[in-house]
């Protein structure tokens, strides 16, 4: 595999009104591989995310996404740059008057011209791929539970077989059953298609099942590692995060699931 | 460093080889469709499907590759995969774990019956929604009484907060309107009663009809178009936001407060802002009069002083309460009724604003009707 980053992020400053989020972050996320984003409830990974794709404006500091500044993007460059980037929002944002379907459809529709027969079988598959049940495809956002609407905001998210999938929390609300067959989903599709994943989430056991690497944000800036690099880590707050009850547990597990 | 797809079949050592290269992705989708449509299987027992000059794969392109192969299997063919790259493989697992799940497409009624159903639908809907109106106006009643025995329920900050939001803020609109339809209506009467010589009856015509009917009817529509729909649009996107749900879950009662506050604070509103849009059309049809009947504005005064009684303003004082309460309580009831997420809350807002108007109307002919009877 080379190493080439997709994302770079030079001295990436984000504030609202008073409020500092991010102070000087520095970020490279290579090809290929699967970063996790964590840090306690508003350290600002949302923001992180929704900054790297444009929708919010930074106070300063450069991104690079797939070679292009964000920043200096124009209209063009942005779709093409949209077309190679799936993303999966905290709270699914289905589009409420479309069904499942129409939602997985809906990119395709956009920047694609393919016959509706196509389509149909293509969000077909998708939404079999996240795991939803087929009579899920003519509901209503409104009509689906949680975790379906995650899996749902998942399926569209892969609508267009990304180079780079963003997911903000993708396991939270799924059951550890369904937990565990995403992560193996995201090991397939990454393996696969040398899908690069940038990934917010709390969940230990995909940090340990499928991430390469981890970019804790702390003090308001990331610092990137893999797992045994963090562990050595001083900082309290990356000392309580990998040594804590939790972590011990999900390693426990991983090791028996292991030996 | 995109590579269009392409499919082509050969015969080489006398075997078919169906081979295909380039990019498979759902980018060439289209054209790649159309290429697989259009191979044309003959009877030939074994057919193989050569893979080894594909560039890049996705889902879309596996799913097009095993629809060729189904084609020529369909055709009585067994095909053999070659030249599958090592690192499609899971590709494949994926794609053929997850296909054949289509949903099936619900048949397409006969439009005639689909009509007639929509129209039983739409009347049995219709009444349903009478008869849950009447039983929410009996609710909000019966918390606005129950709220009178313990009147810390009656929340002034939010009485207080949603007056000056539907009344004080709508001041500026709603005396615009009033100072023009004052003038339109003076103008107007004046042309019409100069043909007869009558023309110092406009001033007549101005103290009867905008105290009793045009300066309460107007603000109630205004209202409802601004306050109406506002207050379905907040209570709907709460209702989808699942606070309303919360609310009860924490033992608030919604009735209390989101309703209570805001038909309270309508009830106070609309009087006061139809006392001023009375108040500001007089202004505007004054000041047509004296500009257009050449009338000096003590003539004005003096005329209006014996056409204008307090009768007519009791009556358009009357019905504002009246007026305010309909709209307040439709505007909230179909805010509780949203369901189903944005496209909900524009539905029952626009329902709002058209019901609520209606039922304004309606009120004012039977008041007329009312009041033709007593006499007034
Ligand atoms: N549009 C906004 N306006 C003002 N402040 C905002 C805005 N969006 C986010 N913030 C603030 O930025 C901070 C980071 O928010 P963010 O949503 O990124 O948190 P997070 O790390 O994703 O947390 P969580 O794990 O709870 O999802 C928070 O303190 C939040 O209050
Ligand atoms: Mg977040």
């Amino acid at each position: 595999m080379t190493i080439e980053p997709v994302i770079q992020i030079r001295g990436l400053i984000n504030r609202f009104g008073r409020q500092v989020v991010h102070d000087g972050v520095d970020l490279d996320v290579m090809r290929g591989e699967v970063l996790a984003l964590v840090g306690g409830s508003g350290t600002g990974k949302s923001v992180l995310m929704r900054t790297i794709l444009g929708l919010n404006r930074p106070h300063a500091g450069t991104i690079e996404l797939l070679g292009a500044d964000v920043a200096r993007m124009d209209a063009n460059a942005r779709a093409a740059t949209q077309t190679r980037c799936g993303v999966l929002f905290q709270d699914g944002a289905l589009f409420s008057s479309l069904s499942v379907t129409e939602n997985v459809q809906a990119p395709m529709r956009e920047h694609l011209r393919l016959n509706q027969g196509l389509m149909d079988e293509l969000a077909a598959l998708k939404i079999s791929m996240v795991g939803l049940p087929p009579d899920a495809g003519p509901k209503r956002p409104g009509e689906l539970s949680g975790g379906m609407r995650k899996r749902a905001g998942l399926a569209r998210a892969l609508a267009l077989d990304p180079e780079i999938v963003f997911l903000d929390e993708p396991t939270a609300g799924l059951d550890p059953i369904g937990a565990a067959g995403f992560d193996s989903l995201i090991g397939d599709l990454q393996r696969s298609l040398g899908l690069t994943v940038v990934m917010v989430t709390h969940d230990l056991d995909s940090l340990i099942a499928i991430c390469d690497r981890i970019a804790v944000l702390v003090d308001k800036k990331v610092r990137v590692g893999t797992m045994a690099e963090h562990m050595e880590d001083t900082h309290p707050w990356i000392r309580e995060y990998f040594h804590g009850p939790r972590a011990r547990a999900a390693f426990g597990a991983a090791d028996r699931g292991k030996g | 460093m995109s590579d269009p797809g392409w499919i082509r079949e050969a015969e080489t050592g006398g075997r078919q080889v169906l081979s295909a290269g380039g990019d498979w992705t759902v980018t060439g989708a289209g054209a790649l469709e159309a290429a697989v449509k259009s191979l044309k299987p003959k009877d030939e027992p074994d057919v193989a499907l050569d893979l080894s000059d594909i560039s890049a794969l996705d889902t879309a392109g596996v799913w097009l590759l095993r629809q060729a192969a189904r084609r020529y299997e369909e055709a009585g063919a067994s095909v053999a995969w070659e030249g599958v790259a090592e690192r499609f493989r899971p590709l494949f697992d994926l794609v053929a774990e997850n296909e054949g799940h289509k949903p099936e497409r619900p048949p397409h009624a006969n439009a005639l019956i689909a009509a007639i159903a929509r129209l039983g639908k739409t009347t049995v809907e219709g009444w349903h929604e009478a008869v849950a109106l009447t039983a929410f106006i009996g609710l909000a009643t019966i918390t606005g009484l129950r709220a009178c025995l313990r009147p810390r329920r009656f929340r002034l900050v939010s009485l207080t907060n949603q007056i000056e939001q539907t009344g004080l803020n709508a001041m500026p609109i709603v005396g615009l309107m009033a100072f023009l339809i004052g003038i339109v209506l003076a103008y107007q009467g004046a042309i019409q009663l100069r043909k007869f010589g009558a023309e110092i009856y406009t001033i007549d015509m101005l103290a009867i009809t905008i105290p009793r009917e045009i300066g309460v009817l107007l603000t109630a529509i205004m209202v409802a178009g601004r306050s109406g729909s506002a207050f379905t649009a907040q209570i709907g996107t709460m209702k989808v936001n699942e606070e309303i749900a919360a609310m009860q879950a924490l033992g608030l009662d919604p009735m209390e407060i989101l309703v209570l506050p805001r038909v309270n604070a309508l009830m106070i509103a609309l009087p006061i802002l139809t006392l001023f849009s009375i108040f500001i059309g007089m202004v505007g049809g004054a000041a047509m009069a004296i500009v257009s009947l050449d009338m000096a504005a003590v003539q004005f005064l003096n005329r209006l002083q014996e056409a204008m009684t307090i009768k007519h303003f009791m009556v358009g004082m009357v019905k504002a309460p009246v007026f305010a309460y309909l709209i307040a309580v439709v505007g909230c009831y179909q805010g509780l009724r949203v369901s189903g997420g944005a496209e909900g809350v524009g539905r029952l807002t626009t329902r709002a604003v058209v019901l609520s108007i209606f039922l304004v109307i309606v009120a004012d002919a039977v008041f007329s009707i009312m009041f033709a009877a007593m006499d007034i």
